[in-house]
C-alpha cells in the first residue's frame, strides 16, 4: 500500500533522488547535447611557456577537409570582443591597485603558458578541426620562461601592466602591534610551508555548445557551469557588451567542478563569437590533457610563519608573509583565493591578540590559479595547523592540549578576531574531545609500541580547523574589493494540486541538491519530498542566482527557499482564514494542515493551493490569486564550520610508504538537513585533502611544461589509498541564517592535510625528523628517514 | 586519432600477409597501449592487424614448461588454474597489473613485444628462462629484450607464444607507481634447484634486467637476509619525478627480500 505519512525532512537520510540517473548512466551533460548543423571546434595551444608570435600562417588549415573556418586572436579583436574579468580585487600596501592585465580570447602578440589559445578551427567533425590545427604555422620568438614563482619578481616580465610579476602586494592586520607581541614572545616558534599545486581533475572535462539564433539575435550556451547566471552575465555584460536577455546559459548535469568551474573560461566565448561567426552552433569538448592543461589549478603557495608564545605557552601573535603563484592570468577569484579567504582566517580557532599578514600573488608561465575546494581557507588551515603542532611540540606539550589553552573560550563569541571577521557562534572543546575518544588518543602510545615490534612508525596528527562559508554578505564582499554581490534566489511555486517546484540559483554538480533543497521544503510544508522538485540551472527558468561554492547552497541558497517557503505559508494563512471565515491571527500551520486555534476547523495544504489557482471562493479584493513567492537572502554573515580532524598512520621505513590506518573526523555544520549527504561531502572532502598531503602535485618543468599532465604521472586519490572514516558531530547552530546551518562542502578538504602531515612528522619523529612537505610521497618519506639517519650517524 | 584501416584476419598467416599488404602497419592485439597511442596521435599507421581471431590464446602445461599463447589475456592468465597450478607467481604477477579494464583486454604478447621498462611480464619472461615463440624462430628471453621499448622482434614478426620454464620457487613483488600503477621496481625472483635468476621491472634505463650479484648470493643462501650485504648501485636506473635512481636502487633490494620467501 501506498502510505504517505512519514515526512522526510530536516534530518532526515533520505537517499539522493537523483542518484539513479547518474547510476545507470543517464545523467545529460553538456556533450550529450547535440545541434543539428553543429560544428566542432579545436583549440590551437602554445607548447612553449612564454613567446612572442611573430606570424600565424594558417593558410593551410583553411583549406584542409571539413574545415569551415580558422581563426585568430585579429579575428576576435576586429570584433571588440573583451576576455574574461577579474572579479575581486584588492588594494596593494602602497597604496596602488592590483594590477590586472587583459587575457585575451585567443593570443595577441605573445603566448604566456603551455596551452594558451592560439587559434580556433571549426571543421565538420573535431577530428578533422584537430588536423586542421596541424597544418597551421605559428612562429615564435621565444622569451625565458618564469616558472618558479618565488623568484618570479626576478623573471622576464610577463605582462606590460604587471611590473616584477606581482600582481598584488596586500596586507591586513596590524603589523606593529604584531611584531611588538612578537618582540615580547617568551618563544618565537618559526615555519616555512608549501601548500602545493593541485590539479582539480572534475571527472566530466569541460564543455561548450553555444548557438546563435539570427531570427531574434540570441544566444544560447550550454556549459560545465557552477554558476550558469554569472556566465551568462559576464559574457553578455563584460565580454560581448549584449543585453543579458539575448543570451541563455545552461548548465544541465555537470559532472564535478571543485571551484574550476565557477569562472567564464575563453573556450566558452571563443564557441559563443563563433556560432554568429559561421552561423552554426559550435561545440567544443576538452579531452584529459586540456583539463590538465587548462583548467585553473589551485594551492601552490609558500608561507612563512612566526608564533609568538607567552611564558604559558598562550599565543601572544602571528605573523604570516605569503607568496602565490597566481599564474599567467588573472582568472575570476583568483586574487581573492589568497587574500581575504585566506588571510581572514589565520586565527583559526585560536584567540590571538595580534595577527598581521602579507601577500604577494605572482605571475608565471603556467596556468591561473583560482578557487579549489575551499579555496584559501585550506592553505589558511594547513600552515596554522602544522605551527600549532610544531609549536607544542617545541614547548613539550601534547598537542590537543596546547590546541585547547589556546581556543577561543566558548563565552567569547561572538568573537571578533584581528583580521576582520567576526566568529558568530562556536564551541571547539567538544569537537576535539569528541574526536580524540573516536581515535582512542588516550591508548595511541600503546598502538606506536605494537607498530614498532613490526618494524612500523605510527604517528597521530591533529587539525582543528575553521572556515568562512555561505559566501557572504554583500556588504562586506562589496567593501573588500569584491565586483558582485553574494546573495543567494528561490522561487516557489506551488502547483494547484499542491505539489511544489522550487527554482533555486544554486547550482547542483554533485552535492544533492535535489534531495536536500526538497527536504527543507517537505519540512516547513509537512508535505511529501515526493511532491517536490527542485530545478536548476538553466538562465530561463531559474531567478537570477549567484551559483554553487564557497560551500553557500545551503546556507545562503536554502535559506532562500527557506525565506520563500515562509512567504508561501503567509499568504496561505490569509486564504485558509477567508475559507474557514477567521481571522489570520487565529490560523496555525502545523504538519501540513492550516488550523483555527482551539478548533476543529482546518485546511489541508492542498485544499488552499488549489483555492488560490480556482479562486471561486477566495478574497479577490484584497488578494492575488495564485501561489508563487520569490526571495533573495543576503547573509548578515559568514557561517563559520568548524572542527577537529585526527588522523593516524603508518611508516614503513624500508619504502617510506605512508598508509592511513585510521581517521576521526568531528565537524561542527550547526544543523544537518541531510545527514547522510553530509557524511558523503566529509568522505569526499578528506579524499581530496589526503590526495594533496600524499599523492597529488602539480609539476612544471624550468621550461613551463607540465610534466604531470596525465594520470600517468599525477596521482589522484584511490579508494585503496583511504582507510574508512569515523565521522562525528557536533553542533553550535549558526545563528546567521534561520535554518542554523552552516556548510560541509569543503571541510573535510579544508581539515585533512595538516592532520595527515602532522601524524607523519609524529611518526617519524623518533627519528629526529621535524618536517615533512605535501605530497609526503614515498620517495620523500624515505629520504627524509636516509637523511635523519645519516644525521644520526654523524 | 588519424583515420586508418583495420583487418581481423582469422589465423596468423592471413595476419601477415595482411600486415605485408599495408606498408606501415600495427598488430594491435588487447590495444591498451597502441590504442592510446593512436587516441593522442603519436603513430599513425597504415592499417591495424587485430590478431584477436588468430586463436593464439591458448594456456598449456607441457610437462616441463607452460605454454601460454601471446593473445592471452592478463585476467586469463590471473585465473587460469593451469597457471596457478604451474606457475603461481606469474599468476598473482597477471592479477596485479593495472585495473580490472586493462586486464580484461590486455595481453602477455602484447606486453612483452612493447618491452615498456615499467611493464611486468618482461621480468617474468627473464627470470623464468622463457622463450619466445614467433612465426619464423624462436629467441631466448636473454636474448628477446634489446633496451627500453625496443626487442629482438623484427618487422611484422609476431609473437605466437611463450613457454615458460617451470621453476622450483617463484614469486614477484612490485612496488607500484602511485600514478600510473605501473611497476616503479617489480623483481621476480626464480629458483630453479641452485640456479637463481632475479629479474628487475621498472628500474633500468635499458629495460629490464638481471641481477647478477643477488642471484649468485641467493644461488648460494636463498633467504631474504643474505641479501642484506648486497649494495645496489644506482647507476644505470631511471630518475624521474617519482623515483630517484638512490631511490629505486632501494626499492630493488627491499623488493627482492620480499620476494624470497
Ligand atoms: C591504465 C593502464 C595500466 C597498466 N598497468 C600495467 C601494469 O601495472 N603492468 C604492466 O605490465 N602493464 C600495464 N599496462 C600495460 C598493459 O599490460 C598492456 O596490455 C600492454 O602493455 C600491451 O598489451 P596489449 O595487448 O594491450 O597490446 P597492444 O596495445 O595491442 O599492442 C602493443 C604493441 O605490441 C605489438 N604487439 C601486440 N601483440 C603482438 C604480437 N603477438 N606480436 C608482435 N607484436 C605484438 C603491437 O603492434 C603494439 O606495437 C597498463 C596499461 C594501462 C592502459
Amino acid at each position: 500500500m501506498n502510505e504517505v505519512t512519514k515526512i522526510d525532512g530536516i534530518g532526515s537520510s533520505v537517499r539522493r533522488t537523483e542518484d539513479k540517473k547518474f547510476l545507470t548512466g543517464k545523467g545529460k551533460y553538456t556533450d550529450d547535447i547535440n545541434r543539428p548543423g553543429q560544428v566542432q571546434a579545436y583549440f590551437l595551444r602554445s607548447d612553449v611557456a612564454h613567446a612572442k608570435i611573430k606570424k600565424i600562417d594558417i593558410k593551410n588549415a583553411q583549406s584542409a577537409p571539413g574545415v569551415i573556418g580558422v581563426f585568430t586572436g585579429d579575428d576576435i579583436a576586429a570584433d571588440k570582443v573583451g576576455g574574461p574579468i577579474c572579479g575581486w580585487v584588492v588594494p596593494c600596501r602602497d597604496g596602488s591597485a592590483t594590477k590586472e592585465p587583459p587575457h585575451p580570447l585567443l593570443a595577441q602578440g605573445k603566448v604566456r603558458f603551455v596551452g594558451d589559445a592560439i587559434a580556433v578551427v571549426l571543421a565538420e567533425t573535431a577530428e578533422q578541426a584537430k588536423s586542421g590545427a596541424e597544418l597551421i604555422d605559428v612562429d615564435y620568438e621565444e622569451l625565458s620562461p618564469v616558472v618558479d614563482f618565488e623568484n618570479a619578481g626576478d623573471g622576464a616580465q610577463i605582462h606590460d601592466e604587471v611590473p616584477n610579476n606581482c600582481y598584488f602586494d596586500w596586507e591586513l592586520g596590524d603589523e606593529k602591534a604584531t611584531a611588538d607581541a612578537l618582540s615580547g614572545a617568551k618563544k618565537i616558534v618559526k615555519l616555512r610551508v608549501r601548500n602545493n599545486r593541485l590539479v582539480p581533475n572534475a571527472m566530466e572535462p569541460r564543455c561548450a555548445l553555444a548557438e546563435f539564433d539570427n531570427l531574434d539575435d540570441s544566444y544560447t550556451l550550454h556549459t560545465t557551469s557552477q554558476n550558469p547566471h554569472l556566465t551568462r552575465l559576464v559574457l553578455a555584460a563584460f565580454m560581448f557588451a549584449i543585453p543579458e536577455s539575448k543570451l541563455r546559459v545552461i548548465a544541465p548535469d555537470v559532472g564535478g567542478g571543485f571551484g574550476s568551474k565557477i569562472y567564464v573560461y575563453i573556450e566558452e566565448a571563443v564557441c559563443v563569437w563563433a556560432s554568429k561567426k559561421v552561423g552554426r552552433p559550435v561545440k567544443w569538448t576538452a579531452d584529459r590533457t586540456q583539463a590538465f592543461l587548462t583548467d585553473c589549478h589551485g594551492r601552490d603557495h609558500v608561507n612563512d610563519v612566526q608564533l609568538g608564545l607567552d611564558e604559558n605557552n598562550k599565543i601572544v601573535g602571528l605573523r604570516v608573509d605569503t607568496v602565490c603563484n597566481l599564474g599567467a592570468y588573472l582568472s575570476a577569484f583568483s586574487v581573492v583565493v589568497p587574500t581575504y579567504l585566506h588571510g581572514t582566517l589565520l586565527s583559526g580557532q585560536y584567540d590571538i591578540p595580534a595577527i598581521y599578514t602579507n601577500v604577494k600573488g605572482m605571475a608565471t608561465n603556467t596556468v591561473n590559479v583560482d578557487a579549489y575546494r575551499g579555496a584559501g581557507r585550506p592553505e589558511a588551515t594547513y600552515l596554522l595547523e602544522r605551527t600549532m603542532e610544531t609549536a607544542a611540540r617545541e614547548v613539550g606539550m601534547d598537542p590537543a592540549e596546547f590546541r585547547r589553552i589556546n581556543f577561543i573560550p566558548k563565552d567569547a563569541f561572538p568573537y571578533q578576531t584581528q583580521v576582520a571577521l567576526q566568529y558568530d557562534i562556536g564551541d571547539y572543546e567538544p569537537h576535539l574531545d569528541k574526536a580524540m575518544e573516536m581515535i582512542d588518543y588516550s591508548n595511541f602510545e600503546k598502538r606506536r609500541a605494537e607498530a614498532a615490534k613490526r618494524g612500523m612508525y605510527r604517528g597521530i596528527g591533529i587539525s582543528s580547523y575553521i572556515e568562512a562559508c555561505g559566501l557572504a554578505p554583500s556588504a562586506v564582499v562589496g567593501a573588500l574589493g569584491g565586483r558582485v554581490g553574494l546573495w543567494e534566489s528561490a522561487s516557489v511555486r506551488v502547483n494547484p494540486t499542491g505539489t511544489i517546484s522550487v527554482f533555486t540559483g544554486s547550482h547542483s554538480h554533485g552535492q544533492g541538491h535535489a534531495t536536500t533543497f526538497a527536504q527543507i521544503v517537505a519540512d516547513k510544508l509537512g508535505i511529501p519530498m515526493e511532491n517536490v522538485e527542485v530545478v536548476h540551472g538553466d538562465t530561463d527558468k531559474t531567478p537570477f542566482g549567484m551559483g554553487s561554492y564557497g560551500s553557500r547552497s545551503l546556507a545562503s541558497g536554502g535559506s532562500a527557499i527557506s525565506k520563500a517557503v515562509d512567504k508561501i505559508i503567509n499568504k496561505s494563512k490569509k486564504i485558509a482564514a477567508h475559507l474557514l471565515e477567521a481571522s489570520e491571527d487565529d490560523i496555525d500551520f502545523k504538519d501540513g494542515k492550516f488550523v483555527v486555534g482551539g478548533t476543529d476547523k482546518e485546511k489541508a495544504f492542498g485544499e488552499i493551493a488549489l483555492a488560490a489557482y480556482v479562486p471561486h471562493n477566495y478574497p479577490l479584493e484584497t488578494l492575488e490569486p495564485g501561489l508563487e513567492e520569490n526571495a533573495f537572502y543576503d547573509p548578515t554573515n559568514f557561517v563559520y564550520p568548524s572542527g577537529t580532524h585526527i588522523a593516524e598512520v603508518e611508516v614503513d621505513p624500508a619504502t617510506g610508504v605512508v598508509q592511513v590506518v585510521d581517521w576521526a573526523a568531528c565537524d561542527d555544520f550547526g544543523n544537518l538537513v541531510n545527514p547522510m549527504i553530509v557524511e558523503g561531502q566529509v568522505h569526499g572532502g578528506i579524499a581530496q585533502g589526503i590526495g594533496q598531503a600524499l599523492l597529488e602535485d602539480a609539476h612544471y618543468d624550468e621550461n613551463g611544461q607540465l610534466l604531470t599532465a596525465s594520470y600517468m604521472d599525477y596521482c589522484m586519490p584511490r579508494a585503496d589509498d583511504l582507510p574508512s572514516f569515523k565521522v562525528g558531530y557536533t553542533t553550535t547552530p549558526s545563528t546567521v541564517n534561520d535554518l542554523g546551518v552552516k556548510g560541509c562542502g569543503e571541510a573535510g578538504a579544508i581539515a585533512s592535510p595538516p592532520a595527515l602531515i602532522n601524524a607523519v612528522i609524529d611518526a617519524l619523529s623518533p627519528l629526529g625528523v621535524t618536517d615533512m612537505s605535501m605530497p609526503a610521497t614515498p620517495q620523500k618519506v624515505w629520504k627524509a628517514i636516509q637523511d635523519s639517519q645519516s644525521v644520526a650517524a654523524e | 586519432m588519424y583515420s586508418t584501416k583495420y583487418v581481423k584476419p582469422n589465423s596468423t598467416t592471413e595476419a601477415l600477409e595482411a600486415i605485408k599488404s599495408l606498408g606501415e602497419g600495427k598488430f594491435l592485439a588487447g590495444g591498451m597501449t597502441l590504442i592510446p597511442t593512436l587516441k593522442q596521435r603519436l603513430a599513425s599507421p597504415d592499417g591495424l592487424v587485430d590478431i584477436s581471431g588468430c586463436k593464439l590464446d591458448s594456456i598449456a602445461d607441457e610437462g616441463e614448461t607452460l605454454k601460454i599463447g601471446a593473445m592471452a589475456r592478463h585476467v586469463s592468465v590471473a585465473e587460469s588454474a593451469v597457471v596457478k597450478k604451474a606457475i603461481p607467481a606469474l599468476a598473482k604477477l597477471a592479477d596485479g597489473i593495472g585495473d580490472r579494464q586493462v586486464r580484461n583486454r590486455g595481453t602477455i604478447g602484447g606486453s612483452v613485444a612493447n618491452n615498456d621498462p615499467s611493464a611486468c611480464y618482461p621480468s617474468a619472461v627473464l627470470a623464468l628462462k622463457a622463450t619466445i615463440h614467433t612465426n619464423i624462430r624462436s629467441i631466448a628471453a636473454d636474448d628477446f629484450f634489446t633496451g627500453m621499448f625496443e626487442t629482438a622482434l623484427e618487422d611484422d614478426e609476431i609473437i605466437e607464444f611463450i613457454s615458460f620454464s617451470k621453476p622450483t620457487k617463484a614469486n614477484y613483488v612490485k612496488f607500484p607507481n602511485p600514478a600510473s600503477r605501473y611497476a616503479m621496481v617489480g623483481v621476480f625472483v626464480a629458483q630453479f634447484g641452485d640456479e637463481v635468476r632475479v629479474a628487475v621491472t621498472g628500474a633500468g634505463e635499458g629495460g629490464v634486467f638481471r641481477h647478477q650479484e643477488m642471484e649468485s648470493v641467493l644461488s648460494s643462501n636463498f633467504s631474504a637476509d643474505s641479501l642484506s650485504s648486497v649494495k645496489i648501485d644506482s647507476d644505470g636506473l631511471i630518475s624521474d619525478l617519482h623515483a630517484s635512481a638512490e631511490y629505486r636502487a632501494n626499492l630493488i633490494k627491499e623488493m627482492t627480500k620480499r620476494a624470497v620467501v
